[in-house]
């Protein structure tokens, strides 16, 4: 990136591509005294899943959807498989559900310890940061390819995710999650080994991560209670992040609109772990998916008149669209631009450390990296609990027939936020499927109301002075949403 | 990502430890937009070789021949276009996957983004590179297909590559690599005494064959998924579903839904390839009429109701 040191006039500058990001990415930032006073977020990949989803059987959504990424591969399943259930209207079995949620859990924790370990804190060990007094450890630690975290980190992702091996033969692109419940069920011994698995993971986190009994990350209610555990036990990196981000000042980096909608996570039969909801303007509500509209205005899109729902949507692709600077398309809730990930989770779920934080100063770079380093915290114990749960001679699906005309969604929580699948049958075929994943929430273009996108909200205002800085620091506020850009626009 | 799953050793102390050295790759590596776009020009300009290109993910031509839907971010460039430029210059070019080697999912119904693999459009050849391409290192694109590929496949292959153990004979029809192709899912298949005896499932989660009735295709495919394995312990097999063939240039497309085995007045018409049809219905209806209870339960039950017999010795002392 090359940017004027000091520019009267407005400049624009096009950055690109950005890795560690999961797909392809690029951005255009104008810069105005020294600061970006706007910014303009493309995702550069179309595919067109949706087009080849057309005219298949229902239940072939499950072959395809997983592929769409190699890194949400069992999210997408799980929003298939549930909006596949819905239409058939049927729920899957209890532990159908529970080996549902333990193969999530296992892709979504081995994505935030992913993005943490390789895409997010080798940034840290970068050239423009030599002068700091904890560079070295961090070239040591994190620094891409090489740092000696990963000697320790890459083999402990790689057993967790034995877990997907166990439960559902292979991590990405499985068959095992079904509308009706999974497809491997489970021996009594076969229940004790997954334990032991998870129990190992929970060492790994506890030993290298944290530093500290995952309890204790859980308790945490307050900046000064996490202040308090740093101090105490700073050899962790979780401690080794928090230095550095209160030392580079990162939670004034990257705040975007501040609301938040999650639709809830790790179904159970009548409710969730973490409820589905909205927290706008420092106020809890609920969630109507009814709301939800997709604006193409500045997609390379055919659009309507109007925002569609899902149900109604299409994608198209257009490239005279003169508007269009996107293939992603700008969901809105209600008009708004919505922020999704383990934040917007955790604030909806009402975790006391994040509510604390992000009142304080919103969500940044360094709450987004925290709430997600919590979500390892929390959901590990009950990892163990829904494997305790799991009734090894009792069924794991039901089977049903898919009705020739029927409608449903599928609405999860994968690791980056929100995931939506809306699917429509006529004829025991699919009339339409219509995608919404995370990052099309947090990487949207602007919309019909010129509302930019909360990545574009939130570049908007850095400082840029220093080059070098100035790069890093974009790159900062972009990873700390954890961005799939290949899901983005599928 | 999958390559990341790579165990005892892991994927960087693979690469580390055997002298690779990975140049660029886009979720690993430290260098981002001006830093990425010098390197590309150095290579483009001879002044940094480049021993192996690795691609994931299938070539996107449109719309209508330009590219557009596939652009390098920040260079105004389709990727094709820097495919085939890295391609002239890298000693061996290496599909990963099944969408980079013959076009995959992305290829499937009316394949809206002129989806395309780097050497195969499904199963014919030209794609991206056309079919006479040959690399510097005078190999055609290595194809190591699969969705998701093993990998141990990718590893193995570009340590062969890097030991310079790697030739032509070592490549299948598809220029898959032997070393996994050689094989076929239904080896080491733990169903494989209910598909001796025909004793099939009948719904999802039930323990017998997925031939007969689920729409596997394990005794076609090839791969060793069921003797490598996945993820510790894992197969599509293991994990309850049918194997889709998906190391197959044009499995996206099979004609049929992916979990129903089609089916000619009641015969699969997906047979093992190598065997006449008319024996295999003969043997399978002298084995269906052999077939022990034990099979016959567990064959649609979920988990294990009748256990094998206890062989009774006769007692010599009468």
């Amino acid at each position: 990136m090359s940017m004027d040191k000091k520019s009267p006039q407005p400049t624009r500058r096009l950055l690109g591509p950005f890795n560690r990001v999961e797909g392809d990415l690029e951005v255009q930032v104008e810069v105005e005294h020294d600061r970006i006073s706007r910014a303009w977020v493309n995702s550069p990949l179309f595919r067109g899943y949706e087009q080849i989803l057309q005219g298949k059987d229902p239940l072939d959504a499950l072959v395809y959807t997983p592929r769409i990424c190699g890194i949400c591969s069992v999210s997408q399943s799980v929003a298939a498989a549930q909006a596949l259930a819905a239409a058939m209207n049927i729920q899957p079995l209890a532990n159908g559900m529970l080996s549902t949620n333990l193969i999530l859990a296992t892709e979504n924790l081995a994505d935030h310890l992913t993005h943490f370990y390789l895409f997010f804190m080798p940034d840290f060990a970068r050239d423009c940061y030599q002068d700091k007094s904890w560079f070295t450890p961090t070239v040591q630690r994190f620094k891409a390819q090489t740092g000696n975290a990963a000697a320790v980190v890459l083999p402990a992702r790689a057993a967790f995710l034995h877990i997907t091996g166990l439960l559902a033969g292979k991590w990405p692109h499985s068959l095992a999650i079904q509308p009706g419940g999974t497809t491997r069920p489970l021996e009594a011994q076969e229940r004790i080994r997954l334990l032991s698995t998870i129990r190992n993971f929970r060492h790994f986190l506890q030993q290298t991560l944290f530093g500290v009994e995952l309890e204790q990350i859980i308790e945490l209610d307050s900046e000064q209670a996490l202040q308090q555990l740093i101090q105490a036990h700073p050899d962790s990196d979780f401690a080794r992040f928090i230095h550095i981000a209160d030392d580079l000042g990162l939670s004034a980096l990257g705040r975007a609109s501040d609301n938040f909608m999650s639709y809830g996570a790790y179904a159970n039969a009548d409710s969730h772990l973490f409820k589905p909801g909205l927290f706008l303007q420092g106020q809890s509500s609920a969630f109507n998916p009814q709301q939800i509209r997709e604006d193409l205005t500045h997609s390379w899109l055919s659009s309507a008149a109007q925002p569609k729902h899902p149900f109604q949507g299409s994608t198209i692709p257009d490239t005279d669209e003169s508007n269009g600077y996107s293939w992603c398309k700008a969901p809105r809730l209600d008009g708004r631009v919505m922020e999704v990930g383990a934040i917007a989770r955790q604030m909806v779920q009402g975790h006391p450390l994040i509510r604390k934080i992000v009142e304080h100063n919103g969500a940044n770079v360094r709450s987004r990296v925290i709430a997600r380093l919590l979500e390892l915290a929390l959901i590990v114990p009950q990892m163990e609990s829904w494997a305790r749960q799991l009734q090894p001679k009792q069924p794991f699906c039901v089977s049903a027939k898919v009705p020739a005309e029927a409608q449903g969604a599928g609405l999860v929580e994968a690791a980056r936020g929100s995931l939506g699948h809306w699917v429509r049958i006529k004829n025991g075929h699919i009339l339409n499927y219509q995608i919404i994943a995370p990052t099309t929430w947090n990487f949207s273009p602007r919309d019909g109301q010129d509302q930019p996108g909360a990545l574009e909200l939130a570049l908007q205002d850095t400082e840029v002075g220093d080059e070098k800085q100035a790069s890093v620091k974009i790159q900062h506020i972009i990873r700390s949403f954890d961005p799939c850009m290949v899901c983005t626009v599928h | 990502m999958s390559v990341l799953n790579a165990e005892a050793p892991d994927f960087y102390s693979s690469l580390s430890q055997n002298n690779i050295n990975l140049l660029w790759h886009p979720s690993f590596s430290e260098a981002s937009g001006d830093e990425f776009l010098a390197l590309l020009e150095a290579i483009e300009s001879d002044q940094i070789t480049l021993d192996a290109l690795c691609l994931e993910g299938s070539v996107m031509m449109g719309p209508q021949g330009s590219g557009r839907f596939h652009m390098l971010s920040g260079s105004g460039r389709p990727m094709f276009k820097v495919l085939q430029s890295l391609a002239r210059k890298a000693r061996y070019t290496i599909g990963i996957g099944s969408c980079a080697t013959f076009g995959g999912i992305t290829m499937s119904g009316p394949n809206p983004g002129e989806a395309t693999g780097l050497q195969y459009e499904g199963r014919h050849k030209g794609g991206l590179l056309g079919t006479d391409w040959i690399s510097p290192g005078q190999l055609p694109v290595i194809n190591i297909a699969g969705c998701p590929t093993h990998p141990n496949w990718v590893i193995e292959t570009l340590l062969q590559l890097s030991m310079q153990e790697l030739d032509t004979e070592q490549l299948d029809s598809f220029n898959r690599p032997r070393s996994y192709t050689d094989h076929l899912v239904h080896h080491g298949c733990p169903r494989n005494e209910f598909y001796e005896y025909k004793a099939s499932a009948s719904q999802a989660s039930e323990q017998g064959c997925l031939m007969e009735h689920l729409g596997c295709l394990g005794t076609q495919a090839r791969a060793d998924c069921n003797t490598r394995l996945w993820n510790g312990e894992g197969s599509c097999l293991r994990g309850g579903y049918a194997c889709i063939n998906c190391t197959a240039p044009e499995f996206e497309e099979p004609g049929h839904s992916f979990s129903v085995t089609p089916k000619i007045a009641g015969i699969p018409i997906g047979l093992p390839t190598d065997m006449p049809k008319a024996w295999f219905v003969a043997l399978s209806s002298l084995a269906k009429a052999a077939t022990p209870k034990r099979l016959k339960v567990n064959a649609t039950s979920d988990h294990i109701r009748v256990s094998p017999g206890q062989h009774q010795k006769k007692d010599k002392k009468a």
